[in-house]
């Protein structure tokens, strides 16, 4: 077990060295004047220069690479490039942000996927399976920025016309600041994430379930008497829910590192929107820290799903 | 997990054994000509699959969708002659109301117009174009890579499968979306660079599973007996392996266009798809952003053309999928 860890925490580190280095060296190769960029048309050649010294641009890129890694190990993403904040303190600020977003979605994707999932498999080819089905197919095959626009004008435009303005369009409010604009302002992009998420879950619990329910021991507890609900819940669905735990693991790490699509749309100031702003400003560091800190979630995603196979699986064995 | 595919690809290496020695096409059904086999007609299992897929309602409606649009596509020049608009055309006096705004359905203009005067309809057959191009232009690139590096990791093992895999490994811990825009952002925009940066981002996905079918595939005994008959790695590999991967592959190829089509909308939305004013089922959605609460025929058109299209390939694959090989269960992890 602890090996198991061992190794696996090795592994991941290595990736996201991999990563990191990737990262940084297509940045460098760029064709993009950082100096120039920094101090704006007017700039005098000694201006420039300065600058170039001070962001150590004139070294070698082995040496620029080596200050990157030894302020990363004392937890300092350097400065932005676009307004010299510090990027520990933009990060720190949009991670409350993708993470509220995160974790609402994803307790809606999974609470309704699994459960249309478990209804579908109970009883095949009945109404609530078939519509189960469509839901599935249309959520997989809708690009997240529909359903964005969709619920956009649905819930918000066409309701706030006829007087019922229930949902904001965009902002976001702190939970710490009032937890129930919190939840408000965020009804719509988790119900928009969610949607197309579900999809995933509906059908893999559906064939997961459809897959255990065939199996002998689920004869056997049926014809010891167990009541119906009770093999389903205990029975069938523990059995069928360790691919499902791999694909949230997996799923909500993604959505951890940014929601790009949906924060743009519902103008929600997190992670995936500093991406994409850091991006089109060509802020270098900026973007190398929310590429690094989405990737950290992937890496530590896989190997907790990993061990929480074992837990879930007593005929897993870590080795 | 890999341990209960292997139980389909059961059902095609047994013409494969006799194929490995005899005819060297068969098996594959690369080609469009299948082995005559004499008197007793015989069904390849490919012919078996059509008769499958045939019999599929949904799956049939969707190829013919799919049909159409490409027709559509490759018509796009002669459609938008007989409409009488280009593309890029601003209709100024019927196509724009004197406040500047989008003008609904009618006559002149079936699907409207969009905030600059131009022809929705045109538009969303132009952006057919686009959609159809850098769907099936990346997931064949993808699948090309994601095939001959699965093959190699799983054919050969030990080292040369610690380091593909390990590179799989990182490509799927990227933040993709994030990467790609970085990408787009530095190196420009274009049809191309979509093209690319899809294919970068989903290759890996294939290429494990193809990597995990091909190390059962190895162990089988046909293998074993074209090595003895002094069979290369080479050809090991392509005739004797590849042939029973087609089936996995064929799926994920189907399943694999609608995720880079909407991959390709999604870039185009974030306004680093392709340039405008080229038209493209994304850029129509991302500049209809400003104007849908007064024109709901902007966004709608290009949407609705988005999701049609997406959802007959995913019906599509679901068919293949089931009749190449009923017992496969789910193939994407995204």
């Amino acid at each position: 077990m602890l090996r198991f860890l061992l190794r696996r925490l090795l592994s991941g580190v290595l990736v996201l060295w991999l990563i990191s280095v990737f990262t940084f060296g297509l940045f460098f190769v760029a064709p993009t004047d950082v100096p120039r960029l920094i101090c704006g048309r007017l700039c005098t050649q000694v201006q420039i220069d300065l600058i170039t010294k001070q962001l150590g641009l004139d070294q070698p890129i082995l040496v620029q690479y080596w200050h990157f890694l030894e302020r990363l190990f004392h937890g300092d993403l350097g400065y932005s490039y676009y307004n010299s904040e510090s990027v520990n303190t933009l990060i720190a600020s949009a991670l409350p942000v993708t993470i509220s977003l995160a974790i609402g979605a994803a307790v809606l994707w999974l609470v309704g996927g699994v459960s249309i999932g478990v209804v579908s498999a109970v009883k095949p080819r009945s109404f609530l399976d078939r519509s189960g089905t469509i839901l599935a197919l249309i959520g997989l095959s809708m690009p997240s920025f529909l359903i964005g626009i969709l619920l956009l004008y649905f819930l918000f435009f066409l309701l706030t016309t006829h007087g019922m303005a229930w949902f904001p369009p965009s902002g976001y409010v702190s939970i710490s600041s009032d937890p129930l604009e919190w939840a408000h302002h965020l009804v719509l992009p988790w119900c928009a994430l969610a949607f197309i998420t579900a999809a995933t879950y509906i059908r893999l619990t559906r064939n997961q379930m459809l897959e255990v329910l065939g199996e002998d021991y689920i004869r056997t507890a049926k014809s010891k008497g167990i009541a119906r609900r009770r093999v389903t819940v205990r029975h069938a669905l523990r059995a069928a829910l360790t691919p499902v735990v791999t694909q949230f693991g997996i799923d909500l790490a993604t959505l951890l590192g940014g929601a790009i699509v949906t924060e743009q749309i519902f103008g929600l100031p997190g992670l995936g929107r500093l991406a994409v702003t850091s991006v089109i400003r060509q802020d270098q560091p900026v973007v190398i820290a929310t590429v690094l800190l989405a990737a950290v979630f992937i890496v530590l995603a896989n190997i907790v799903v990993d061990l929480l196979y074992a837990v879930l699986d007593p005929r897993v064995r870590l080795t | 997990m890999s341990a209960d595919m292997t139980a389909d690809s059961g059902a095609g290496p047994a013409d494969t054994v006799d194929a490995a020695r005899s005819t060297a096409p068969a098996g594959g059904g690369t080609s469009a000509a299948e082995p005559s086999s004499g008197a007793i007609e015989g069904r390849s299992p490919w012919q078996l699959a059509w008769l499958l897929l045939r019999r599929d309602k949904a799956a049939m409606i969707s190829l013919g969708f799919i049909v159409f649009i490409s027709l559509v596509a490759a018509l796009a020049p002669l459609l938008a002659h007989l409409i009488g608009y280009g593309p890029t055309d601003q209709d100024r006096t019927n196509g724009i109301t004197v406040d500047g705004l989008p003008v609904g359905p009618s006559s002149a203009h079936w699907f409207g117009t969009d905030n600059l005067g131009r022809d929705i309809l045109v538009r969303v057959i132009y952006g057919t174009q686009v959609s159809l191009l850098v769907g099936v232009a990346s997931t064949l690139l993808a699948v090309a890579m994601g095939v001959l590096v699965g093959l190699a990791a799983g054919y050969f093992g030990s080292v040369v499968d610690t380091v593909l895999s390990r590179a799989m490994d990182v490509v799927l811990s990227f933040p993709f979306l994030l990467f790609a825009i970085a990408l787009v952002s530095i190196y420009g925009s274009g049809l191309g660079i979509s093209v690319f940066v899809i294919a970068f981002f989903t290759w890996a996905a294939v290429g494990r599973i193809v990597r995990g079918q091909t190390l059962s595939i190895r162990e089988k005994e046909y293998i074993e007996a074209a090595r003895s008959l002094g069979a290369g790695d080479l050809r090991i590999m392509f005739v004797d392996v590849l042939p029973n991967l087609l089936a996995p592959v064929i799926v994920y190829t189907t399943l694999l266009i609608p995720i880079a089509i909407v991959f390709e909308a999604t870039l185009s939305f974030l306004g680093l798809g392709v340039v405008p004013p080229t038209p493209t089922w994304g850029n129509m959605l991302s500049d209809s952003q400003d104007f849908y609460q007064v024109a709901w025929w902007f966004p709608f058109f290009p949407g609705l053309a988005l999701l049609l299209t997406t959802l007959a390939f995913n019906l599509l694959g679901d068919g293949v999928r089931d009749a190449l090989d009923p017992r496969a269960g789910r193939l994407f992890q995204d």
